[in-house]
C-alpha cells in the first residue's frame, strides 16, 4: 500500500495494522491523522471529516474496540491496532449490523454525513450496552453532531437495535 | 392505479449506500493527477491591501502555484447578481480574489495549489499579506446612521435597499387603537452549520473548452450559468455536479467565489484541482444569518385583538449583497404572519457591514417575522391581561376567510393569499396534545418548590413551494426500470423517495425498479434549486406529470401491441394487461423495448419515440404550509440553564408523501430553532474579528439536551399543485426560537423578565435575574 502523496523530506514511519479484518503494512506521514490514511490511503471514504478538531464526532471509528475520533490521533498511533470503520459494520456476507437496518427502518439519518461516526459511536456503545436507556443513548452520542435529524430517530433506532442485539427483535 | 406508495413511511431509496459508507461526496471525487487548493483568507475585516508575497510559499516542494486576484485578470472581476432586484441601490458582489480591499475576515485574498491539501496550507500560512486596516463597520444597528464607517471604501452610504411593507389605513387604525405598544427586539440567528463543509472540484476537458465542477451545492443549475457567464463559455460546456451533498440548509444555495477560482486554478495548472472547506473557514467564509434590529410599535383593540404594525427593521447584510434581497424580502413578505392586521407599515433596511455576507439559513427571513409576531401576540397578552392563546384566537385569520390575501405582494409582483391555513384548528390541536390546563397546575406546583417551568405557543404560516417551476423526465428502459432524471437536487431530504414513490405508483412497479439521478446539469437540462422549501411541490408534481403520461404512452402502444382498446387495459405489476380474464399481456419493458425502435421497423402511426416524457410544474401560486407550536422549558435560576422537556408541532403541509420523512424534516427543524433560541451565537470583537470560531465556542444542539418532538399532521390539500402538497423542509425551524423564548419568559414570570431577544444564553439569564434583584 503506497501513500500517493508523500511530503517531501519528512521520515516516513512504517506501521502495521488491522483495518476491517485486512492487515496493512504501510508507511505513513508522522503528521497524517487516522482519519486522512483510512480516507486518502486505505481509500476508505465511508469515514467522514466535519471539523477536524475533535467536536462532531463524524470521524468516529472503533479501535481496539473503543470508539476513537480519527481526526485526532495520527495514523503512527495506530501501529498495532485493530480499527473498524463503517465499511466494516457489516457482517461478512454483507448482512447489515442491526445498528445499520436500524437507522434505515427509523429514518435515523437524511444527509448521511454524520452517520458513519454516529454508526460506529453507537456499534461500540451497544457492543457494552445492550439495555441502554434512551437517557444512556442520548449520553453515548452527545459528542457527536448531527445537524439533519435533530437526534430523535438516532435515539429509537439505537434502542430498536439495543432489542435486536438482546434477541427481542 | 392505486397509490400504494403516495402517503406511505416508505424506507429510504438513498440509505442502502450511506449506511455502508458507500456514499460519495465531495471530498470522496479523486481524479486523476488531481492538486489540492488552500486559500489565503483576509484576517482584517476592512483593510486596503497593500503588497502581497508569495515567493517563500512558492518555494514550499509541492507547490505549483499561488494565485492573487491580478493571476486571474478581467476574470476577477466581481460576480453577476444572482437575484436582481430593482430595489438594490448598491449591491457590492464578491470577485474571486479579494483585489484592491478586503471586506471582511476570512474573504479570499490569495490561492495555493500544491500537491495535498496539508502542503497547500502549509504553504498558504507563508503568502505576507500586508494591509492598511480601514475603518470598519462592525455594528449594523449604527450602520445607517450618519457619520458611520464605510463598509466599502467606494460607496457612499452603507444602505444596500429599503424594502416596504404597507397595507390598510395606518393612521387611522393607529388613531383609533386602545393601545399601541412599542417593542424593541433583537434576533439573531447563526450560521448553516451543515456537518458537510462546502467544497469544489474542477476539471476541464483536454482540450480545455469543457468544464466540470464537482460541487456541494443546493442549486448546480444557478451555479453552471454562473460560472458559464463569468467565465464565457456557452452553458453546454459546464458541467455541475452535485454528488451527495451533507446537508445544505441554505447558505449552499449561494455562488461562491471559490465556484470560480477553483476552475480558473484548474485552467491555469492543466490539472483538475480540488478544495476542501476546512470548519474554520465554514465559520469564517460561508454565509450566515445574523442579526435584526425591529423597532416597531403595535396597535391593539380594546378586545386585545391584533389590528396593526409600523416600524422599521435594520438588517446586517454583511459585506456583500451576492444573492440580492432574497433574506430580507422573505422577512417582509412574512408579514402579517397568521394575524389578520387591518394595516402595516414597515420598512426594512438592508445594511452593509464588514462581515461575511448574509443569505438565507433554514427558514430564512420567516423565523425573524414569526419571532417578532409571536413575541408582539405573547406582550399583548401581558399588556391587556390575556391568556397568550387568547390573543391569538381573537387576532388569527379565519379558517373561513381563505384563500386570503394579506395585503401584499409576492416576488413576482401579484398578490399573496394564503390557502388552506386553519391558523385556529393548529393551535387547538397544539393545545389539546399538550394539555395545557395539566401543565398550568404543575407549573404552580413546582413554583411552590422552587423549580421553574415555563410554556411557549408559536403558530407559524410559511410559503412553500416557490416558483417558477422543476421539471422532471420519466423513462422506461427495455428491461422495465424506470429512470426519473430531475434537476432537483438532494441535501438529506430524500428526495430519490418520494419521487420512486410517486412515479412507482403511477407506473404500477415495485419502488426497486424506479432510479431516481438529479443534480447533474448533464443529465437534465434545467433547474432552479433545493431552497424555500420548493421540492416536494414543484420536483414531485413534475414527475407526477411525466409519470402519467408515459403511463398514457404505455397504454397506447399497448393497445396497439395487444390489438386491444386502451379502455381494456389496465397497468399493474410492471404489466400491461387485457382486462377481463385475458392473460394477454406485455411487460414495460417490452413496450419501452418497441418504442426504442427497431432498424427499419417503422413507429406506430401516432406514437413518438421513446416510453418517455419530461414535463414541468411551473408553480404559479404559492402554497402555504401552517402549523402551531407549544413547548415546555424549565429554567435553572441558579445557573441559567434551560431544559427543553416537551415539544408539541401542529403541523399541515398538506398531502403526506412519505410521512416519515416528513416528520424528519420537521424534527430536524425544530432542533435548528431550538439552537437558535439557546446556543447558536457568531460572536465578533468590535474590530470585526469572528470569535466563535470552532465548536467549543460556536455551539450547536447535540443529543442530550434535545426533547422528543411530538407531531400532530393535519392535511389540507393544496388545490395549487396536481399532488396537493405543501414544503416541509422549514417549517419546523420557523416557530420554534420564538417558542422556546415564550417558554422561558413565562417559567420567568414571577421575576417579571422580558425576553426580547434571541439566542439566550446561561450567562443572559443570570444577568436579567441579577437585574431584577
Ligand atoms: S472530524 Fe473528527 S471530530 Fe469532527
Ligand atoms: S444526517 Fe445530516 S448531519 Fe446527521
Amino acid at each position: 500500500m503506497h501513500d500517493p502523496t508523500p511530503e517531501a523530506g519528512k521520515a516516513r514511519h512504517a506501521i502495521s495494522l488491522t483495518v476491517n479484518g485486512t492487515a496493512h503494512a504501510v508507511d505513513v506521514d508522522p503528521r497524517q491523522h487516522l482519519g486522512d490514511f483510512l480516507r486518502q490511503t486505505l481509500q476508505l471514504t465511508g469515514t467522514h471529516l466535519g471539523c477536524e478538531h475533535g467536536v462532531c464526532g463524524a470521524c468516529t471509528v472503533i479501535v481496539d474496540g473503543a470508539p476513537v475520533r480519527a481526526c485526532l490521533i495520527l495514523a503512527v498511533q495506530a501501529d498495532g491496532a485493530s480499527v473498524t470503520t463503517v465499511e466494516g459494520l457489516a457482517g461478512k456476507e454483507g448482512a447489515l449490523h442491526p445498528i445499520q437496518s436500524a437507522f434505515r427502518a427509523h429514518h435515523g439519518l437524511q444527509c448521511g454525513f454524520c452517520t458513519p461516526g454516529m454508526l460506529t459511536t453507537l456499534a461500540a456503545f451497544l457492543a457494552d450496552n445492550t439495555s441502554p436507556t434512551e437517557a444512556e443513548v442520548r449520553e453515548a452520542i452527545s459528542g457527536n453532531l448531527c445537524r439533519c435529524t435533530g437526534y430523535q430517530t438516532i435515539v429509537e433506532a439505537a434502542l430498536s437495535a439495543a432489542q435486536t442485539l438482546r434477541g427481542e427483535g | 392505479m392505486g397509490a400504494r406508495y403516495f402517503g406511505a413511511a416508505v424506507q429510504r431509496k438513498e440509505d442502502d449506500r450511506l449506511v455502508v459508507g458507500r456514499g460519495r461526496y465531495l471530498d470522496d471525487v479523486a481524479l486523476p493527477g488531481m492538486l489540492h487548493a488552500a486559500y489565503v483568507r483576509a484576517s482584517d475585516a476592512h483593510a486596503r491591501i497593500t503588497n502581497i508575497d508569495s515567493s517563500a510559499a512558492l518555494g514550499v516542494p509541492g507547490v505549483i502555484a499561488v494565485f492573487t486576484a491580478r493571476d486571474f485578470g478581467a476574470e476577477n472581476r466581481p460576480t453577476a447578481q444572482m437575484a436582481p432586484s430593482p430595489l438594490l441601490q448598491q449591491a457590492p458582489t464578491w470577485s474571486p480574489l479579494a483585489d484592491k480591499h478586503v471586506c471582511y475576515v476570512g474573504e479570499p485574498v490569495a490561492m495555493v495549489v500544491a500537491e495535498t491539501r496539508a502542503l497547500a496550507e502549509d504553504a498558504a500560512a507563508l503568502v505576507i499579506v500586508e494591509t492598511d486596516p480601514l475603518p470598519a463597520v462592525t455594528d449594523y444597528k449604527s450602520a445607517l446612521d450618519p457619520g458611520a464607517p464605510l463598509a466599502h471604501a467606494d460607496l457612499k452610504s452603507n444602505l444596500a435597499a429599503s424594502m416596504q411593507a404597507r397595507f390598510g389605513d395606518v393612521a387611522g387604525v393607529f388613531a383609533r387603537a386602545a393601545r399601541v405598544i412599542p417593542v424593541t427586539l433583537e434576533m439573531h440567528r447563526g450560521g448553516c452549520h451543515a456537518m458537510e463543509c462546502r467544497g469544489v472540484v474542477a476539471a476541464w476537458s483536454p482540450a480545455g473548452d469543457e468544464l466540470t465542477v464537482y460541487s456541494s451545492t443546493q442549486s448546480p443549475y444557478p451555479v453552471r450559468k454562473g460560472i458559464a457567464r463569468h467565465l464565457g463559455l456557452d452553458e453546454h460546456c459546464v458541467r455541475v455536479i452535485a454528488p451527495d451533498v451533507g446537508g445544505g440548509f441554505g447558505p449552499k444555495a449561494v455562488f461562491y467565489p471559490e465556484e470560480l477560482s477553483v476552475p480558473l486554478a484548474a485552467q491555469r495548472v492543466g490539472r483538475p484541482v480540488k478544495w476542501i472547506e476546512d470548519r474554520r473557514e465554514h465559520i469564517l467564509a460561508t454565509t450566515q444569518q445574523r442579526d435584526q434590529l425591529w423597532t416597531v410599535e403595535v396597535a391593539v383593540a380594546a378586545d386585545g385583538r391584533l389590528l396593526g404594525l409600523r416600524g422599521r427593521i435594520v438588517h446586517d447584510n454583511g459585506a456583500y449583497v451576492p444573492y440580492g434581497l432574497i433574506l430580507p424580502g422573505t422577512t417582509v413578505q412574512s408579514l402579517p404572519g397568521p394575524y389578520a392586521l387591518e394595516a402595516l407599515d414597515v420598512t426594512l433596511d438592508v445594511a452593509l457591514t464588514n462581515f461575511v455576507p448574509t443569505t438565507p439559513v433554514r427558514g430564512a427571513g420567516r423565523p425573524n417575522a414569526a419571532f417578532a409576531l409571536e413575541r408582539i401576540a405573547d406582550i399583548v397578552a401581558r399588556d391587556v391581561g390575556l391568556d397568550p392563546a387568547e390573543i391569538r384566537r381573537r387576532s388569527f385569520v379565519k379558517a373561513a376567510q381563505m384563500p386570503y390575501p394579506t395585503g401584499l405582494n409576492g416576488r413576482d409582483g401579484t398578490p399573496i393569499a394564503y390557502d388552506g391555513c386553519d391558523f385556529h384548528q393548529s393551535l387547538e390541536l397544539a393545545l389539546a396534545r399538550f394539555d395545557a390546563g395539566d401543565f398550568r397546575r404543575r407549573q404552580t406546583a413546582a413554583r411552590a418548590e422552587g423549580r421553574y417551568l415555563g410554556m411557549g405557543i408559536a403558530t407559524y404560516v410559511e410559503d412553500t413551494g416557490l416558483a417558477p417551476f422543476e421539471g422532471a423526465t420519466v423513462r422506461v428502459d427495455s428491461n422495465g426500470r424506470v429512470i426519473v432524471e430531475t434537476g432537483a437536487a438532494s441535501q438529506g431530504q430524500g428526495h430519490a423517495t418520494i419521487f420512486a414513490q410517486i412515479a412507482a405508483d403511477q407506473l404500477g412497479v415495485d419502488i426497486a425498479d424506479v432510479t431516481v439521478k438529479s443534480a447533474d446539469t448533464g443529465v437534465f437540462p434545467l433547474g432552479i434549486g433545493t431552497i424555500a422549501s420548493r421540492v416536494a411541490v414543484t420536483g414531485g408534481s413534475s414527475v407526477l406529470m411525466a409519470a402519467r403520461n408515459v403511463r398514457a404512452k404505455a397504454l397506447k402502444i399497448a393497445a396497439v401491441m395487444l390489438e386491444a382498446a386502451e379502455s381494456e387495459l389496465t397497468l399493474e405489476d410492471g404489466h400491461v394487461q387485457v382486462a377481463g380474464g385475458s392473460n394477454k399481456k406485455l411487460p414495460l419493458g417490452a413496450l419501452a423495448a418497441r418504442l426504442e425502435g427497431i432498424p427499419g421497423l417503422p413507429m406506430p402511426p401516432g406514437i413518438t419515440p421513446g416510453l418517455s416524457d419530461t414535463a414541468y410544474f411551473e408553480a404559479r401560486q404559492t402554497t402555504f404550509a401552517c402549523g402551531s407550536n407549544v413547548a415546555e422549558v424549565e429554567v435553572d435560576i441558579e445557573t441559567g440553564g434551560v431544559k427543553v422537556h416537551r415539544y408539541v408541532v401542529a403541523h399541515d403541509c398538506g398531502l403526506l408523501i412519505n410521512p416519515m420523512l416528513v416528520d424528519g424534516q420537521i424534527r430536524g427543524g425544530v432542533v435548528h430553532g431550538i439552537g437558535n433560541a439557546l446556543f447558536e451565537r457568531m460572536i465578533y470583537d468590535e474590530g470585526g474579528q469572528p470569535l466563535t470560531t470552532n465548536y467549543g465556542e460556536y455551539l450547536l444542539p447535540t443529543a442530550p439536551e434535545m426533547p422528543n418532538i411530538e407531531i400532530v399532521h393535519t392535511q389540507t390539500p393544496s388545490e395549487r399543485n396536481p399532488l396537493g402538497v405543501k414544503g416541509a423542509g422549514e417549517g419546523g425551524t420557523i416557530p420554534a426560537t420564538a417558542c422556546i423564548i415564550a417558554a422561558i419568559e413565562d417559567a420567568l414570570a414571577p421575576f417579571g423578565i422580558a425576553l426580547r431577544e434571541h439566542p439566550v444564553s446561561p450567562q443572559r439569564l443570570i444577568e436579567l435575574l441579577a437585574d431584577k434583584g
